[in-house]
């Protein structure tokens, strides 16, 4: 027994994927501001953090494409830094910033494993390709599984 | 969000606003499913120990319960502001209960810290108008 709506509507696929794309947005914000708030970031975790934006960015003109595709609008990373910035808190050590990392990646994964679910569930057709839809969001969740594993590798490394 | 916080949240929203048990009736009133559904599914949280349901009387969620509805109403009202305060939807309320069963609490989590929320959330929240009492929004104006 579930209560799970289909995905019904594109309007309604459109604004999942908005939430991706914040998602993402979060993702950059956040990592960029561990950045720039801890002057003496040991090497490996500047480099997690580095490429962290990188994928975000990646993951969120992926999902952009897919935005456009179906004639919404996508949300502007000018508008969600802002609200990072405004309830981030300096004042975080290695640990701090490799558990936000990590909650970062798990997230996102989640996010990406719970649409692919609906999507599958759902009977309706969407004004996309499915299967280039598909194809997209399974591969974005994996190389979430895959930013998942490098930071457990960075906490283990760390022990 | 699972089917069970689902039904969870419903059982305590129900209860919030009649202040007695909550009928199987009106659980599936407020779920859009069929009361033989709702049945089945109090059976299975009262296996779970998370609801205690009495025939002829109604459904209480035992404190497991109220803990568990309490975070799946903290989840929903997250998805609810985030939809009026970052993306500006006007028909949130119709949009959250659209998504809710696709946005599971960790994603939820993440949204939060980029939106604004009462201390005293959940107890804010308006069963009748199924919208936090805290929000700047005219009732009526948004489904």
């Amino acid at each position: 027994m579930s209560l799970r709506e289909p995905i019904a509507s594109d309007h309604q696929l459109a604004r999942l994927l908005q939430i991706g794309v914040v998602l993402q947005e979060v993702i950059e914000a956040r990592s960029s501001k561990h950045i720039e708030s801890n002057d003496g970031l040991e090497g490996e975790l500047h480099a997690l953090l580095e490429d962290a934006i990188d994928q975000a960015n990646t993951h969120r003109r992926r999902l952009e494409t897919l935005i456009d595709d179906l004639d919404a609008n996508s949300v502007a990373y000018e508008d969600i830094e802002p609200l990072v910035e405004a309830q981030y808190q300096a004042d975080q050590d290695f640990d701090d910033i490799v558990y936000d990392q990590l909650c970062n990646a798990e997230t996102a994964y989640k996010f990406f494993d719970d649409l692919l679910d609906a999507l599958a569930e759902s009977e309706a057709s969407v004004g996309i390709d499915s299967d280039e839809l598909e194809q997209t969001l399974g591969d974005l969740r994996g190389a979430e599984a895959r930013g998942v594993e490098a930071v457990t590798d960075v906490m283990e490394e760390r022990a | 969000m699972n089917t069970a916080d689902q039904y969870l949240k419903a059982i305590y929203l129900v209860q919030q606003q009649t202040d007695e048990p909550a009928s199987t009736g009106r659980i599936a009133d407020r779920l859009g499913v069929s009361p033989a559904s709702a049945n089945e599914m109090v059976g299975k949280l009262e296996e779970r120990g998370l609801a205690d349901h009495e025939k002829y009387n109604g459904v209480t969620l035992t404190d497991e319960g109220i803990i568990q509805a309490r975070d799946a109403l903290e989840t929903y009202c997250i998805i609810e502001r985030f939809l009026f305060q970052v993306l500006e939807v006007e028909e949130f309320r119709t949009e959250a209960r659209q998504l809710e069963s696709v946005i599971d609490e960790t994603v939820a989590e993440r949204l939060d810290t980029i939106v604004e929320r009462e201390p005293e959330c959940p107890d804010c929240f308006d069963a009748e108008n199924d919208v936090c009492e805290c929000l700047d929004v005219e009732f009526g104006a948004s489904d």
